[in-house]
């Protein structure tokens, strides 16, 4: 146990020391290269002016490195990955692609992946929106806001561990342990095996997601409705319009904004949704994934990089025009250009 | 068209009393002016007639009937705001046409009257911009659109002037005031901290202070009769002189002799169980000229002079006055800091106010033949 708290003391002194270091070096030594001092006038000013040009790189240096290395580097290596065979030997063009298109399991990952799509998203939103609102009326809003908050604290792992028992199936007769199945059964129903029924057990699978971050949706949302002037409001209700209305054509144009942040901040997820596929089904009963699928075909059964790049690939495409238009939306909202 | 009657109207916020029963009768097509400082409980006076706040205690009527309980959008009123409000995700045109098309207007009847607004407040050529994309001048010509449009009975203005540099104010005030010759039916009530606002634009000015009526009346009225200190250190600029004074005869006139130790015949009643009583004399700045004859008010070293050009204003101390008189004195005269100046003033621009700074019966006879 000491040893381990020295180890982290010890590291975080390493890792900030280093930094520290870094910084202090470079830019002592960019002193001595180009001295602006003891030189004539002219020469100084030079130096200055190279101090300046080279001076920003020695900061954002390291930062660009890290991205390099761990961000470009990867993406261009399952670039080419991607048109290897499963060894990442032999050139095979575009076959892994073909191949894809071609196969039952990708297409009903990507159908699922698209239903995921279509559900998650606009089902946080919107919840978060109808909660942010409601909890502002209420006394024990701060309450319920942090209940439904809490859960975005939750691995999406230990999330499915919790949803694995709500959805648990006992067989007929048995006590039902599962809180779903106990409810079901109470009500005179039959106990279903929830996640391994084919097409719905993907919704089941969403509700984890959507338990998840309808607390992000809440707490951005609930901020935006708080920085909508009372004043308009008011002139609304002078103006006749009733709660309905002024809910829809007065508050949330004026968030209409980060409406469309968050939900594409939810889409990238939701388009890499994989610990929870992993964790409930692992992609059994037709509830796969890409990510899941990306994962099964590079790391299980002997492993083929050449589909598994193949796979990631597809998802970036997909996620990279949401994300650019995601960051242009965002950076528009926190009034920069 | 539109009488507006409160009865001991009282806004409370659980313990927290902001109205302590308002009673004012408002008559159609006048435009009344409530004033006061922060915090006097003006803008809540507002926002309860508009229905923004709810009543708590007493009645509003308005046209006749009871509106405590009727929703704003139903009272027949419109509202100006201080920040104009104004829908910044909607053109110009559909800011003013809102109402309207909430109240399922037809079309053509919306279009006819959103552009005879536009044309009115000279707004035709920005009827398709946002909001963003105006100047706060015409912001608040849209805000006083939106509210034409309604037809409203009864126009509220919530400092429609606060946000604007001060030659705009000035420019948007006179717009008001022709927007109400125009509108001669329509009862206007204005909010403003502005004096100057409530002395060029009201019929009626109603002067609040910690949630009371301290006096309502024509602006000339305030200005010549306050009915107490406050009132009537609150109209005017530079406020009105007040010094201890103490009253030597009872009766009409009234004799009082202040600090600077003459004794002054001011031209109201008083009571006879009030002689020897410690009273309040004022005189407003304005109202004091420099000395001619023999006779003089006060007598003081001239301490400070400010030179506006038209007029100056000379700060003099008198006696054992701790507070300095003001006086407004032409640009021209010749004073000089450090010298020693006497002031007079018309015996009917005298006030005298009791110890509890509510003013005594004038009787304005009297005040002449003095």
């Amino acid at each position: 146990m000491t040893a381990q708290i020295l180890s982290a003391v010890f590291t975080i002194i390493i890792g900030v020391g280093g930094c520290v270091v870094y910084f202090w070096t470079a830019n002592r030594l960019l002193d001595v290269i180009f001295p602006s001092r003891g030189v004539s006038g002219a020469a100084a000013i030079d130096n200055l002016r190279r101090q300046g040009y080279i001076r920003p790189w020695l900061f954002v240096g390291p930062a660009m490195l890290i991205l390099a290395v761990y961000l470009i580097y990867p993406v261009v290596a399952t670039l080419i990955l991607s048109v290897h065979d499963r060894t990442g030997q032999n050139f095979v063009g575009m076959a892994n692609y073909s191949w894809a298109f071609g196969d039952r399991e990708f297409l009903q990952a990507i159908f699922n992946n698209i239903l995921w799509l279509a559900v998650v998203p606009a089902a946080c939103t919107f919840l978060g929106l109808i909660i942010a609102v409601l909890t502002d009326k209420i006394w024990w809003g701060n309450i319920a806001k942090s209940l439904v908050f809490a859960p975005l604290a939750i691995s999406f792992v230990g999330a499915s561990v919790i949803w694995k028992f709500v959805y648990e199936y006992r067989g007929e007769g048995q006590a039902q342990i599962g809180i779903l199945n106990a409810i079901v059964q109470y009500f005179g129903g039959n106990p279903q095996v929830w996640i391994s029924t084919p097409f719905w057990n993907n919704f089941f699978l969403m509700v984890i997601l959507i338990w998840i971050q309808t607390g992000f949706a809440m707490v951005i949302l609930s901020s935006a409705l708080r920085g909508i002037p009372d004043e308009t409001i008011e002139a609304a209700t002078i103006d006749g319009a009733s709660g309905f209305q002024i809910f829809w054509k007065i508050m949330i144009p004026q968030i209409w904004g980060t409406i469309a942040v968050v939900w594409t901040t939810i889409t990238i997820l939701v388009l890499k949704v994989f610990d929870i596929v992993l964790t409930m089904t692992n992609g059994q009963w037709n509830s796969n994934t890409l990510a899941n699928l990306m994962f099964d075909w590079m790391f299980r059964g002997g492993g083929d990089f050449g589909r598994g790049a193949a796979i990631a690939v597809i998802i970036m495409l997909a996620v990279v025009p949401i994300m650019i238009w995601n960051i242009r939306q965002a950076n528009r909202e926190g009034g920069g250009h | 068209m539109a009488d507006l009657t409160l009865t001991s109207v009282k806004k409370a916020y659980g313990n927290l009393n902001i109205l302590h029963g308002i009673d004012l009768d408002i008559k159609s097509g006048e435009f009344i002016v409530f004033v006061g400082p922060s915090g006097c409980g003006k803008s809540t006076l507002l926002r309860t007639i508009a229905g923004l706040e709810e009543i708590t205690g007493g009645t509003l009527e308005i046209a006749g009937e009871k509106v405590n309980d009727v929703p704003p959008s139903k009272r027949g009123i419109a509202m100006v705001f201080q920040s104009y409000a104004l829908y910044p995700h909607m053109t110009v045109y559909d800011n003013m046409a809102f109402s309207m098309r909430i109240g399922r207007e037809n079309k053509t009847e919306i279009d006819r009257r959103v552009r005879q607004a536009a044309e009115i407040l000279q707004l035709t050529k920005y009827l398709e911009r946002l909001p963003k994309a105006l100047s706060g001048g015409q912001r608040q010509r849209v805000a006083i659109g939106r509210a034409i449009v309604r037809n409203p009975k009864v126009f509220l203005f919530d400092e429609p002037l606060s946000n604007l540099d001060a030659a705009l104010r000035v420019a948007t005030r006179i717009e008001i005031a022709k927007l109400k010759e125009s509108m001669p039916e329509t009862t206007m009530i204005y909010v403003t901290h502005d004096q100057v606002e409530a002395m060029t634009l009201a019929n009626r000015i109603v002067v609040l202070k910690d949630g009371r009526i301290e006096q309502v009346g024509s602006p000339m009225e305030l200005y010549r009769h306050p009915g107490n200190l406050f009132v009537a250190q609150f109209i005017g600029s530079p406020a009105m002189n007040i010094l201890p004074a103490t009253i030597e005869k009872t009766g009409q006139p009234t004799i009082v002799s202040h600090v600077g130790g003459h004794n002054v015949s001011v031209p109201v009643a008083t009571p006879a169980d009030a002689a020897g009583t410690k009273v309040s004399f004022g005189v407003r700045p304005e109202d004091l000229n420099i000395a001619t004859g023999k006779d003089f008010l006060f007598e003081g070293v001239v301490d400070y002079i400010e030179q506006l050009g038209e007029v100056q204003m000379a700060y003099i101390q008198v006696g054992r006055v701790t507070e300095p008189l003001v006086a407004k004195l032409p640009g021209n005269a010749e004073i000089q800091r450090g010298g020693v100046l006497r002031l007079t003033a018309d015996p009917g621009d005298l006030h005298i106010f009791d110890a509890d700074g509510r003013s005594f019966a004038r009787d304005r006879l009297a005040a002449k033949a003095a």
